[in-house]
């Protein structure tokens, strides 16, 4: 079992999703996030008073998937994600010890 | 004298059922005919015994009742048939007179204020026309010798013009406010809001509205104890101020100055003051700043005031509060947030605005509500109200243009805390003047604040470093005391009668005016003011500060002023 962590721009959130369910990736977790990697951020003025802005918004999506349907489900990111742009962000694949559903008690790749 | 009786009978079986009655149009008339000639809405209306109102009645009541020209009605037997044409009175149509006479008795009577006159003789009809004149133009109808009233038209807009006011304050400032802060802080800002609101509506029961517009003391600072805890304040006017608005509603449009004002100061301070310290600070500072500084400028005796004190020090001009609200919360603010000194993190954390929305909707709200700031002031609908009408409008639209184009000339980018910015500089600035400047000058006094109030905000704030939160001084405080110099610059008595009149010309202003001077008598009285305002307000700070202590400690002001004052939070998630 993996878990695919992959930081994407906002706008792009909808597209991934679809092209995840496309590949019958059909459960993942969001949430909003702000960082910042090379893309610069930007300066906000509130009646002269300057702010830099450094974190800027991005999505976060997680799914934990069998190992054979990784290379899929990570193609469908890049795929869906890429702007060319820099701050398209990136994704990251981790090793999952285990998983288990709460309502079943079912472990493994069963629960997932 | 010929018998003349004021009620007719309906002798129509078909409409009355059967029985006969009486012609409700012919009561009305003859209850105000009543009214209208012995001062009285009571007494007899027996036909027999009461002779002195017959003409008049009868005029009316030929004239108004629609069912007396009808083939229905009967004249009971002895009625002298009356003549319309003999009570012709020169002028206008006597349609329209008594039509007059009739709207204005019916309503002023019905909400409870009676005619009253002063002399056992009965008023003939110039006077009493002539008394509904300056009814109708918002003037001083002593002449007549008939005692002023409550208009209806009057007092209706002053109470919208009251609501308005408080408008401004709940919810226009507090949102205004509120979204500038960080959100760790916005119920500060209403809490701040809320609790001037309910402090100053007590002191101005108790003492407040006494102190600025009593007489008692005789003095040209501070106003007098008659109207201590509104004892005899009703609903019958104040002649000293306004003589078509009662005195209660009067006193409570002033008391939304009154709380409006000290509310602006704390946009300074925001963010670091302690609650207890913003009701303490306000509280002292009702006594020894609003109340002297609004009497010295709208007492009818005052120190500062031009339009009706003949023996003005300094006969200073100030239409709807420039001194007195913006100027002297302005410099209060300036003092106390150099007091109490740099919110921690400024200028190293980021303290945006959390809500640039809520910013706007206070904007629109203030905006709205500063037309019964302005044009209330008036204290009447009239020419002046309606011009300050006009002026408002276009200082507002002057200012809210300006102030984003230069942010565009310097940064590239119009922004809506620039729109929002420059709308509300351009309303302080035409407030001490929009009852006397024409539309040119209201223009222009839109345009010159919001470019003074723009590099206040910025360039000084960043010269002098300073943390002025919310710039209540750089809008109000600098915009107050720009609008209140342009105002003898531009005043003029083509849009304001009042400048000319026995008053003025006993003290100088009248003089000032036709040397276009003003401005210099504005100069005079805005150094003194300041120099009242920066000097108490220091000591106010320094008591509070002695006392109970002006800053929130760190941790609090780290963690938010809600949840450390207040115990609660803005938003939460789990709503």
């Amino acid at each position: 079992m993996k878990k695919i962590e992959a930081i994407i721009k906002p706008f792009k959130i909808e597209e991934v999703k679809d092209a995840l369910n496309e590949i019958g990736i059909e459960g993942m977790t969001v949430s909003e996030v702000k960082g910042f990697g090379r893309q610069k951020g930007h300066t906000e003025i509130y009646r002269g008073s300057e702010y830099t802005v450094d974190f800027l918004p991005k999505m976060k999506i997680e799914i934990v998937l069998a190992d054979d349907a990784v290379e899929g489900a990570i193609e469908a990111i890049m795929k869906s994600a890429k702007t060319g742009k820099i701050g398209d962000g990136k994704i990251f694949v981790f090793h999952v010890e285990n998983a288990i559903r709460i309502r079943t008690s079912e472990t493994g790749e069963k629960a997932v | 004298m010929d018998k003349f009786y004021p009620l007719h009978e309906i002798t129509d079986l078909k409409k009355t059922g059967g029985h006969k009655s009486f012609c409700y149009h012919c009561v009305m008339i003859s209850f105000l005919a009543r009214i209208f000639h012995t001062g009285s809405s009571r007494g007899a209306m027996n036909p027999d015994t009461d002779n002195e109102g017959d003409g008049l009645r009868r005029r009316l009541y030929v004239s108004y009742c629609p069912r007396s020209n009808s083939k229905l009605t009967q004249y009971p037997s002895g009625v002298r048939k009356p003549q319309q044409n003999q009570y012709e009175i020169g002028g206008l149509p006597h349609r329209f007179k008594m039509s007059l006479l009739f709207l204005i008795f019916f309503i002023s009577s019905a909400i409870g204020a009676p005619v009253r006159e002063t002399g056992s003789q009965p008023f003939s009809v110039e006077q009493r026309l002539s008394y509904l004149e300056a009814m109708l133009h918002n003037e001083d109808p002593s002449l007549t010798g008939i005692v002023s009233v409550a208009a209806p038209w009057h007092t209706a807009w002053m109470m919208v013009a009251a609501l308005l006011v408080l408008f401004m304050v709940l919810p226009g400032l507090a949102l205004f406010y509120g979204g500038l802060v960080r959100q760790k802080n916005v119920l500060s800002i209403l809490a701040t809001c809320l609790g001037i609101a309910g402090l100053v509506i007590i002191l101005w029961w108790a003492f407040g509205y006494s102190l600025v517009f009593g007489h008692n003391f005789h003095s040209s600072f501070l106003g007098g104890s008659e109207y201590f805890f509104l004892q005899g304040v009703n609903s019958l006017p104040n002649t000293s101020y306004a003589y078509w608005i009662p005195q209660n509603i009067f006193c409570i449009y002033e008391l939304a100055f009154a709380i409006i004002t000290p509310a602006l100061i704390f946009g300074a301070s925001a963010e670091r003051m302690k609650f207890s310290a913003v009701l303490f600070y306000s509280f002292l500072w009702m006594f020894c700043i609003y109340f002297p500084l609004a009497h010295m400028v709208w007492g009818s005796n005052g120190l500062l005031n031009g339009l009706l004190n003949p023996e003005a020090w300094i006969p200073a001009l100030d239409f709807a509060g420039g001194t007195v609200v913006h100027m002297s919360s302005g410099w209060s603010a300036l003092v106390l947030c150099i007091i109490l000194g740099k919110r921690l993190g400024h200028g190293k954390e980021p303290m945006m605005p959390h809500s640039l929305v809520l910013t706007v909707v206070g904007t629109g709200i203030l905006w709205i509500g500063w037309y019964g700031f302005n044009a209330g002031s008036a204290l009447g609908v009239d020419s002046i109200a309606m011009n300050a009408f006009m002026t408002t409008t276009l200082a507002a639209g002057a200012g809210c243009l300006t102030w984003p184009t230069i942010e565009f000339l310097f940064r590239g980018k119009l922004s809506v805390l620039g729109f929002c910015s420059g709308a509300v500089a351009g309303l302080v600035a035409v407030t001490p003047a929009c009852g006397f400047i024409n539309s040119a000058g209201a223009i222009w006094s839109g345009f010159i604040a919001a470019i003074v109030t723009y590099f206040a905000c910025t360039t000084f704030k960043k010269i002098f470093h300073y943390d002025d939160a919310l710039d209540s001084f750089g809008i109000h405080g600098v915009g107050g005391t720009i609008g209140a110099l342009l105002t003898g610059v531009f005043a003029t008595s083509t849009v304001n009668a009042h400048l000319i009149s026995p008053i003025t010309i006993n003290n100088g202003l009248e003089h000032a005016l036709k040397n276009q001077t003003i401005w210099l008598i504005q100069a005079k009285a805005l150094g003194m003011c300041l120099l009242y305002v920066v000097i108490v307000s220091l000591v106010i700070a320094a008591i509070v500060n002695g006392i109970i202590g002006l800053r929130a400690n760190q941790e609090a002001e780290a963690q938010g002023l809600d949840i450390s004052d207040h115990g609660e939070e803005g938003y939460t998630l789990n709503g």
